[in-house]
This record gives structure tokens, C-alpha cells and sequence, in this order.
């Protein structure tokens, strides 16, 4: 594994899980899995020393070392203590951390491949979060490759593994498979026509939980939700696959697929006339915050997929959705921005993008 | 502050532990909150609070006994994990078991695990609480500098780690 990553290189880099394709990607953005596993010989995180922490990430450091897969080499890991927060931001914004262990104390790091979308968080909850993203709805190629890695760990590192309750977690609520599934769903017709409730409701009783995306700060941002299994013990993983992949997903898109019909027969003006707005204040905007971008960004995305505008592209958006962040911004300038200074660097970053430049940093 | 669901005030403010994100603020109104806490999507946090109380009810006079049961390996108490939602160590499925399963069968509705098992595993529950003493006991030695013990105590270590089999399945439940 390569001991360090190249942050500038990676702002520029926009991620394969974001590319836009896959299938059901005019709707759904991603596909994540991720594996919750705890070494046998110490306690969960909530109960360790320092020196605990220290030697859980010095052991899982050296294991992964051990590994001769020829994927693995090319590998980062970054220790995140001394990371400055603007990197360790980065690293969120990409969803190769969570904010949780970005925002913790102490021993803690990340093992990833940007290609490969693959990320192993160290000393998060639990002593080990294995996740995999990928691009629009594809839950059984983002198991297997989840599951290769999980294979390859068990190799070299004892799991915490009860032969009744499965793999032990920090939270009774990850343990027996550890398998969380989840599915980024854009969502704007069910939202526009007021549905979402709908959707809540039908959701109870089949053991899913269907969230709303927040952006910075806790802003409700809207239009993205992430429908995740809220069962993980007495079921294989098949069978939590299938739910979320097969039966829950497949369903809300179908519930979107309705009302975006339903908008353009009934009410295409209006929404023609939202979406060009969203362009017009993207385009020409001097100052902008993340959260009006990310609304906008979103009726951008529908008009894209509707065919109500022609001259973006879906892969384009995207990116904007996840360099127009603050640490991305940040990286990309080179420098620490303040408040007022990013809306202002934001909004000239989507001027240039939305008016059609050639894009040097989308390869 | 406006309901996230309407256009009503929020006057709810639900911390709940999301992915990827970690911990987030739910801001509702009364209604929206309610619905939320008592529709299927109840979140993770949630659910263990609301298993916990369901248990507390029939617990009664018992529960400030229970509160003070301490696990012997990392001494997390079970009044620590009811206001953290987190256990301490491995052991705590063991200790802790017959106080746990309400809660699993509450969150998961069973019991049982029926997916994915490791080719090796640390054999039996007690061997958890072991490694995790020996652990303690060689980080103790070292800080004595009494080396040879310290080694010894890997070398144990080190056999423990060796490849037990997991047996493929739970031979003692039928559940
Ligand atoms: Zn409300
Ligand atoms: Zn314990």
C-alpha cells in the first residue's frame, strides 16, 4: 500500500462511483455496501485506551501490508490524526470517510482506492467499516467486490465472530452480517408532487429505512434519499441484497418514473420553467451557498434526464455536485477559503462549468 | 426553524446516526416526529431506545440491579451501554445475553445469525475475553519492562490467532 495520497490530485479526480452511469442512474446516483468487523482480541472503540487504538490501527496497518494481492498494492493509507481537516473533509465529501471518524480523536485511518471505489475505515465504530461504492443501482457487483475484501482480511485478522449472533458490532443494531446496504436515490418528482410521505409509509414493516440527505451544516437539501436495510441479524446477505437491491429500490424508481411522467404530461411548462431558472441562477450567480447549489444542481439534473435540457450532461452535474463542496473548493484553489470567499469562489466555479468550457479536469 | 416535511415549526430535534454521514439532526414538527419515531423507518439510535424501554417497563424494580451489571473484560456497566447504545467488547454478547436478546429481537426481529461465517474464528466466546485480558496483561508487561513475560504472552497470543475452524453452525440452538 502507498503510505500517503496526492489530495490535490484527488479533488481534481471526479471518482468512478460519481460518473453518472450504471444502470437506473437517471435516478439512482450509487450503490454502497459496507461490512462492520471488530478484532477478536480487543475491546470495541467506545472501551479502548489510546494505547488500545494505537495498537488496533498498527496491527490492521501490518496485516494489510502481509497482503500480495496485486489490487491491494495500489492501495492508499492515510493516517488521519495528523491530517489537516480540510483533507480529512475532502475525504468525507468523497465518502471514502465517514463524518463520524473525521471528526473523532485519536488513532484512526483509511485504506482506499479511488479507481477501484473500494474504502477500509480503521478505528471508526467499529474496529473495521468495509465499503464499496459504485455507480447507479449495481448491489451484487458492489457485494462481490465487498466481499473479495472482506475474504481477503479474514485471512490475516481474527474477526470477533459468535457462532449465534454472527459478526459482534459496537451497536446491536449492526450485529450478525454487519451488511449495510444502501441505495443514493434522486428523487425531485416524488418531492415536487408531494409523494415522499407515500413512500415513508410504504416502507414500514419490510425492515428498510428511508433517509433524507443532509448537506453541510444539517441543511435539509432535498430530493436525495438513501433506502439502507435496518435489519442486518437472521437474515443472510443474499436476502438483505435482494430487499434493498431487488424489491424496495426498484420500486421507489418505478414511484419516480410515475410522477416525472406524470409532471411532463401535466405540468411541462411549469417545470421547464423551474429547471431553466435553476440554470439561470447557477450560471450567473456571484455568490452562492452549498445548499442553494445543491437545489438547484438537483432541478438541473431532472431537466437533464426529462430532456428538457439538451446542452449538459449528466456526467457534468455530478461533479459539480461533488466539487462545488467546500473542501473540494478549497483544494482545488490551493488554499483555505473563508465563508464569504468560497460562495464567492462557488459560484464562479459553476459560471465556468455550466457555460458549456471544455472541461480539463474530466477525463 | 421549519419542519423538514412541512411548513410547520420544528420544535424536534432527532439526533440519529445515518450512513455515511454519522450522526445527524432531524428537524420535525410534532406530527412529523411522532410519525417518524413510530413508522418502520425508526432509526438505529431510536430503535435501541425505544427496545430499551419497552424492556425497562417489564424490568421494573430490577433495572437499577441491571444497571449495575459490569462486564468483566472492559467493565462497561449495562447503564453505560443503555445511554450510549454501545457495547465495550466482544464479551458483552455473552455477559450481557439474556439482558441483550429482547433488544435484537426488537431491532431484527430474530435472533440468529444465518449469513456469512469466517473460515477460522476465535472458537468459543470465552476465548474473547481471554485474548483481550492476555492483550491487557502483555501491554502491562511491557510497561514493566518484564519483556520475557510480554513475549510469552504473544507467543499465547499468537496460538490462540491460529486457524480454529468455525464449526457451521451454532451447536447448542435450535432457534
Ligand atoms: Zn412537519
Ligand atoms: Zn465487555
Amino acid at each position: 500500500m502507498k503510505r500517503d495520497a496526492d489530495f490535490d490530485e484527488l479533488a481534481r479526480y471526479p471518482g468512478e462511483w460519481m460518473r453518472g452511469e450504471g444502470p437506473e442512474s437517471d435516478i439512482v446516483i450509487s450503490t454502497r455496501i459496507r461490512l462492520a468487523r471488530n478484532l477478536a482480541d480487543f475491546p470495541f472503540i467506545r472501551r479502548c485506551s489510546d494505547e488500545d487504538r494505537l495498537s488496533i490501527e498498527r496491527t490492521v496497518r501490518a496485516r494489510m501490508d502481509s497482503l500480495t494481492d496485486q489490487r491491494w498494492k495500489s492501495a492508499h493509507y492515510v493516517d488521519l490524526e495528523p491530517l489537516s481537516e480540510i483533507d480529512r473533509q475532502l475525504l468525507v465529501e468523497r465518502q471514502l470517510i465517514s463524518r463520524e471518524i473525521a471528526e473523532s480523536d485519536g488513532s484512526r485511518a483509511v485504506a482506499f482506492d479511488v479507481t477501484e471505489g473500494y474504502s477500509v475505515m480503521i478505528n471508526e465504530e467499529d474496529h473495521l467499516r468495509i465499503q464499496v461504492m459504485k455507480s447507479g443501482l449495481d448491489v451484487q457487483n458492489a457485494w462481490e467486490q465487498v466481499n473479495r475484501i472482506d475474504d481477503m482480511l479474514e485471512e490475516v485478522i481474527l474477526y470477533a465472530f459468535h457462532p449465534r449472533y454472527g459478526y459482534l458490532t459496537a451497536c446491536p443494531t449492526n450485529v450478525g452480517t454487519g451488511l449495510r446496504v444502501s441505495v443514493m436515490l434522486h428523487l425531485p418528482a416524488l418531492v415536487i408532487t408531494e409523494q415522499m410521505d407515500r413512500v415513508f409509509r410504504s416502507m414500514q414493516r419490510i425492515n428498510v429505512t428511508v433517509r433524507g440527505l443532509y448537506g453541510e451544516g444539517s441543511q435539509y437539501t432535498g430530493d436525495f434519499y438513501q433506502v439502507s436495510n435496518q435489519v442486518t441479524l437472521g437474515y443472510t446477505e443474499a436476502e438483505l441484497l435482494a430487499l434493498v437491491g431487488e424489491e424496495v429500490a426498484p420500486r421507489i424508481i418505478e414511484y419516480e418514473r410515475k410522477a416525472r411522467a406524470a409532471l411532463l404530461k401535466n405540468n411541462r411548462d411549469d417545470l421547464h420553467d423551474e429547471v431553466s431558472r435553476a440554470m439561470g441562477i447557477l450560471s450567473t450567480a456571484r455568490k452562492i451557498s452549498s445548499e442553494e447549489t445543491m437545489h438547484h444542481l438537483s432541478k438541473i439534473r431532472l431537466g437533464i434526464s426529462l430532456g428538457l435540457i439538451s446542452e449538459l450532461d449528466v456526467k457534468v452535474v455530478n461533479q459539480l455536485f461533488l466539487q462545488s463542496q467546500s473542501a473540494h473548493l478549497q483544494k482545488l484553489q490551493g488554499r483555505v477559503l473563508g465563508t464569504a470567499e468560497r460562495h464567492a469562489r462557488r459560484a464562479s466555479f459553476l459560471q465556468h462549468h455550466l457555460a458549456g468550457k471544455d472541461d480539463p479536469t474530466w477525463n | 426553524m421549519k419542519c423538514q416535511f412541512c411548513e410547520k415549526p420544528a420544535t424536534f430535534h432527532i439526533t440519529e446516526l445515518t450512513e455515511p454521514a454519522g450522526p445527524q439532526v432531524m428537524h420535525l414538527c410534532e406530527e412529523h416526529a411522532k410519525g417518524f419515531l413510530q413508522k418502520g423507518a425508526t432509526p438505529p439510535v431510536s430503535a435501541i431506545a425505544g427496545a430499551l424501554a419497552k424492556q425497562i417497563g417489564q424490568v421494573g424494580d430490577d433495572l437499577e440491579e441491571l444497571d449495575q451489571k459490569e462486564c468483566p473484560v472492559c467493565g462497561i456497566s449495562f447503564f453505560e451501554f443503555r445511554n450510549s447504545g454501545r457495547l465495550g467488547c466482544p464479551y458483552d454478547y455473552t455477559h450481557f445475553e439474556s439482558d441483550l436478546r429482547p433488544l435484537l429481537v426488537n431491532v431484527h426481529d430474530k435472533t440468529k445469525h444465518v449469513g456469512k461465517r469466517p473460515t477460522r474464528s476465535a472458537g468459543t466466546a470465552d476465548s474473547f475475553a481471554r485474548m483481550i485480558g492476555l492483550r491487557r496483561e502483555m501491554e502491562e508487561a511491557i510497561e514493566r519492562e518484564d519483556y520475557e513475560r510480554a513475549s510469552e504472552i504473544r507467543d499465547e497470543l499468537k496460538a490462540m490467532e491460529d486457524p480454529i475452524r468455525t464449526p457451521p453452525s451454532d451447536p447448542d440452538e435450535t432457534t
